[in-house]
């Protein structure tokens, strides 16, 4: 492996500055990596190698980012993991690609995810196979499969992902690496094909917290183009975060996510975790988000809505799969959707498209609406009292391909997360250690989650990084 | 048993604004097909919507004239349907949260004045245009996204007439304001009405039928009294009236069922969570307030006072803001009698003026202080009647000064008395045969005196000084 893959953004960034190499031999390095292991790990689904090399070479700064395939790029695929938009060429940039680009990073290739971001381990891509660098019978996680296996597996410098339920913050704790989910308004959806749109937001995956600052400064702000996104201050993340400590900092440790059924492994890992914190001075409180049982349901209620509505323009009339049986306008939906969405995706279709049924308005979307306002308070309630909340990310790490075959039990890689999607508020999956393999089989990454309070994210970066070198034992 | 009709109508207003309602594609007509289109408004994957301030602004507008109350919170939702004239497969617009709420409409009917209340005025996106070939259909994306106004009445009409009177009296309206042109030819009013019929003195209303889509006020007027009619002779006929979306047929001149009530959309509508609410201050609204114009009523009132001119012409006048704006600029500082002369002038030389030429009227070259100012030397009699009307098309057509242009041409009426007398004496004395003959009783022959006394002046004698002066001679010879 040429090493140059093996950088963080922080560390290329400084080997360009030197001149120890050029930003077109960190992109072919990049490119190099992907043809020696791409057919083994699936991380990218395609790669415009020239269209990279000529942008890297146009920015001589430029770091290359792996992009989830969500995320338009003009000139580029942008499948979402899905049949129905294969061959789509992107007609515009997203905002966060302008942002990227704007602040010295070059979009590489496209990497694998969920189909539209629906699933936790990568597996529900129609369009290609992701596994997990660290263990290739396992899942690299979801839906930011791609993004989390690409770094992970250093087959790039850092990637963006999308995160609605936790589909940043798993796979990067899958995956051996640091997943930002902003506070919801932070990061413009602009130019990100829709999942559900008042949970979505893009985030960094990176192989440290100091990147995940450096490239999350590329994509906070308001944009004129996302009404979603409040005017507030952009702090400067990367001076936020320097010379961070926990000493004096007060974590809530909330209670509801301490359960039975947490694997031990993952528990051994979290509570060591909180040792290390407390011997880093951090003080650790009890607290309790009462409403966190329903978070699930109410998820599950509001995203396939969202989604129910977001995936009815993929109907075959404009772009996209059309059925070659359609012989009228109503053929033309059905069969086209029928031929082109994923068994998941119309599970959440159908399920959105149900709640959403008059006469089940108030029962379902009506209701979950409330609860999440509950769930939120919670949240507000809680930061009153502590600085962030620290939990596992997921119950259990990585599981076998094929191994989760049931819905419900897939949602549930979900549990510790989405609670904070829906509140709205930032988090962050940090790798806290490995499990300590049985059988000989390698061990896998875990890692664990802090939470802080919405537009925070300088505090949370903050008490990550000072985590991360307490936990790399600097 | 006695029917009395309950009509309500949803009136779709487009919005004169200069972009869409969700994104910056400009409106225009008349271009070719998909050419004012964006990812936004064309649905691709990941755009998003940005609420257009200006479509806010009409809509708040509107409702201020109606007598809305305004929301200072409107929300937007998502209305979901499958059809190819909506990119997104929802539209975006305002179900439970909408920008206006209740006011009303003052009609005149034979029964006197008589006001129809307004339930809300909602926003929202227009579809795109549909059109079918012979064997394929396209779908023009150009109109779809215009900012569309709802205003929904409540069935407080009672006759295709007062539905007629409160169309035209919100046309007139929204016109005046500049909220929309309101050409019912270029689909920029549509109405679905809805009507049911009640036996005299029940206060529940009937089984309501809606006929969708209506862009012409003669089809709303005959589609309303065939539906009155059809209703009373299915009553008549013990035929239950049943819910449903009828279809007006322009040529066969009736309506008939489209879609019952079972068969009815779930529009399966929820709030659209990629706008945040709009939120409105107080200073914004009463912003707003002071950019209403006077409303056609009051300035016909007004004018009639402030002008003295006839009913008849301060209603003509008023009809077209642009015209009544026109009209007010030139007879601006003018006392009543100059401005009634004025208003004459208006009503019959520029009126055909513009007619002939097809201008509007902001459109002609004649400024309206020329206009003041060539009724006012016509009114001082520095200019006569005929020079007034050789020179208005001149002005109309091109413009200028009508004070330096008298001067100039030397245009100026002769009313010097002893000029114009020897002008008088000059014809008599050169003509006297006609002399002749007026001697003999043809009084008529007066007037071919007058006629030289113009000639001779080279048509700047004033006939109003020149006629009682040829009287005069001709009457001491």
């Amino acid at each position: 492996m040429n090493e140059l893959c093996k950088l963080g953004i922080k560390e290329a960034r400084a080997g360009l500055a030197k001149g120890d190499f050029t930003s077109v031999e960190l992109m072919q390095a990049v490119i190099d990596r992907y043809h020696e292991e791409n057919a083994r790990i699936g991380a990218y689904l395609t790669f415009d190698e020239e269209g990279a090399l000529a942008e890297a070479k146009a920015n001589p700064g430029g770091v290359p980012l792996a992009i989830k395939d969500l995320i338009n790029v003009k000139g580029q695929p942008c499948t979402c993991g899905s049949k129905i938009l294969k061959g789509y060429t992107s007609a515009y940039d997203a905002t966060v690609i302008k942002g990227i680009r704007a602040h010295g990073f070059v979009p590489a290739g496209r990497v694998n995810m969920d189909e539209f971001a629906m699933g936790s381990s990568t597996e529900n891509s129609a369009l290609g196979r992701t596994v997990n660098p660290y263990d290739v019978t396992r899942v690299p996680g979801g839906s930011s499969g791609g993004s989390a296996a690409a770094v992970g597996g250093n087959l790039c410098i850092a990637a963006l992902g999308t995160d609605t339920g936790g589909s940043i913050r798993q796979p990067a704790s899958f995956c051996n690496c640091v997943g930002l989910k902003p506070s919801y308004g932070r990061v413009s959806r602009f130019g990100v094909t829709a999942f559900a749109s008042s949970l979505d937001q893009v985030g960094p995956i990176t192989k440290s917290v100091e990147d995940a600052a450096l490239l999350l400064q590329a994509l906070a702000g308001h944009d004129e183009m996302d009404g979603t996104t409040p005017r507030e201050p952009v702090p400067d993340y990367s001076a936020a975060i320097e010379g961070a400590t926990l000493k004096g900092v007060k974590i809530g440790l909330p209670k509801e996510y301490y359960i039975d059924g947490l694997d031990p492994e993952v528990k051994r890992i979290t509570d060591e975790a909180i040792k290390k914190c407390a011997a880093a001075g951090a003080e650790l409180v009890e607290v309790s988000l009462p409403h966190t049982d329903y978070a699930m349901a109410v998820y599950y209620v509001v995203a396939p809505a969202e989604a129910s509505a977001n995936l009815a323009r993929f109907d075959g009339v404009r772009y996209g799969h059309r059925s070659e049986r359609s012989d009228n306008v109503f053929n033309l939906y059905a069969r086209s959707r029928a031929e082109g969405f994923g068994p998941e995706v119309k599970r959440r279709i159908i399920m959105g498209t149900y709640v959403l049924s008059s006469g089940y308005y108030d029962a379902y979307y009506g209701r979950a609406s409330k609860v999440r306002t509950l769930i939120r308070r919670d949240f507000e309630t809680v930061f009153g009292k502590v600085d962030a909340l620290l939990t596992p990310v997921v119950p259990t790490p990585a599981f076998k391909m094929g191994e989760v075959q049931d819905p419900i039990t897939m949602y549930l890689n979900d549990l510790f997360t989405i609670p904070g999607s829906l509140a709205g508020n930032c988090s962050i999956s940090v790798p806290a250690g490995f499990t300590r393999a049985a059988d000989g089989a390698p061990p896998l990454p875990v890692g664990v989650q802090f939470i802080c309070d919405a537009f925070r994210e300088d505090s949370l970066l903050g008490i990550a990084r000072a985590f991360e070198q307490v936990e790399r034992g600097a | 048993m006695n029917f009395e009709n309950t009509i309500g109508l949803e009136t779709h207003v487009q919005l004169k604004t200069r972009t869409k309602m969700f994104c910056g594609c400009l409106l225009k007509t008349g271009c070719e097909p998909n050419t004012n289109v964006c990812p936004v408004c064309l649905g691709y994957p990941g755009a998003l919507p940005m609420i257009n301030k200006e479509a806010v602004k009409l809509t708040v507008m509107s409702g201020l004239m109606l007598g809305c109350e305004i929301n200072r919170h409107a929300t937007f939702d998502r209305k979901n349907y499958f059809y190819p004239d909506m990119a997104k497969d929802y539209q975006i617009s305002e179900n439970g949260n909408p920008l206006c709420i209740g006011g009303g409409v003052t009609i005149e009917t034979p029964n006197g004045p008589k006001t129809i209340r307004i339930n809300h005025i909602h926003l929202e996106e227009d579809a795109a245009k549909i059109n079918h070939y012979a064997t394929t259909s396209g779908v023009d994306f150009n109109r779809g996204g215009t900012p569309l106004m709802e205003i929904v009445s409540e069935p407080d009409m009672a006759s295709a007439d007062e539905a007629i009177a409160y169309l035209t009296a919100l046309k007139e309206m929204l016109v005046y304001a500049g909220v929309s042109d309101c050409n019912l030819e270029e689909g920029n009013m549509r109405s679905d009405v809805n009507i049911s019929i009640r036996p005299v003195g029940e206060t529940k209303l009937g089984t309501k039928v809606e006929i969708k889509n209506m862009n012409s006020f003669r089809g709303i007027h005959a589609a309303l009294e065939y539906e009155a009619r059809r209703q009373r002779e299915c009553m008549a006929h013990s035929i239950p009236i049943v819910q449903e979306t009828r279809r007006w047929d322009g040529e066969a001149l009736e309506t008939a069922s489209m879609r019952s009530k079972e068969n009815a959309h779930d529009y399966r509508y929820f709030p659209e969570p990629d706008l945040v609410p709009v939120a409105l201050s107080e200073e914004q609204i009463e912003a707003w307030r002071a950019l209403l114009p006077e409303q056609p009523k009051a300035r016909r009132a007004r004018m009639i006072e402030e002008y003295g001119i006839a009913e008849y012409d301060a209603d003509v006048l008023s009809q077209h803001k642009a015209n009544a704006d026109y009209f007010e600029a030139a007879a601006k500082g003018l006392d009543k009698k100059i401005a009634k002369q004025l208003c004459n002038l208006f009503m019959s030389d520029v009126m055909a003026l513009l007619n002939e030429s097809g201008k509007a009227i902001g459109e002609c070259a004649m400024r309206p202080e020329a206009l003041r100012s060539l009724v006012t030397l016509a009114a001082k009699g520095t200019i006569n009647g005929p020079t007034l009307k050789e020179l208005l098309p001149e002005i109309f057509e091109k413009g200028g000064d009508p004070e330096a242009i008298v001067k100039e041409r030397g245009l100026g009426a002769v009313s010097d008395a002893s000029a114009l007398e020897a002008f008088v004496d000059q014809a008599i004395a050169a003509n006297p045969g006609p002399v002749a003959d007026f001697k003999a009783g043809k009084k008529a022959a007066a007037g071919f005196f007058v006629g030289q006394v113009m000639k001779l002046s080279k048509g700047k004698a004033d006939p109003k000084i020149v006629g009682p002066l040829v009287a005069k001679k001709l009457a001491a010879l």
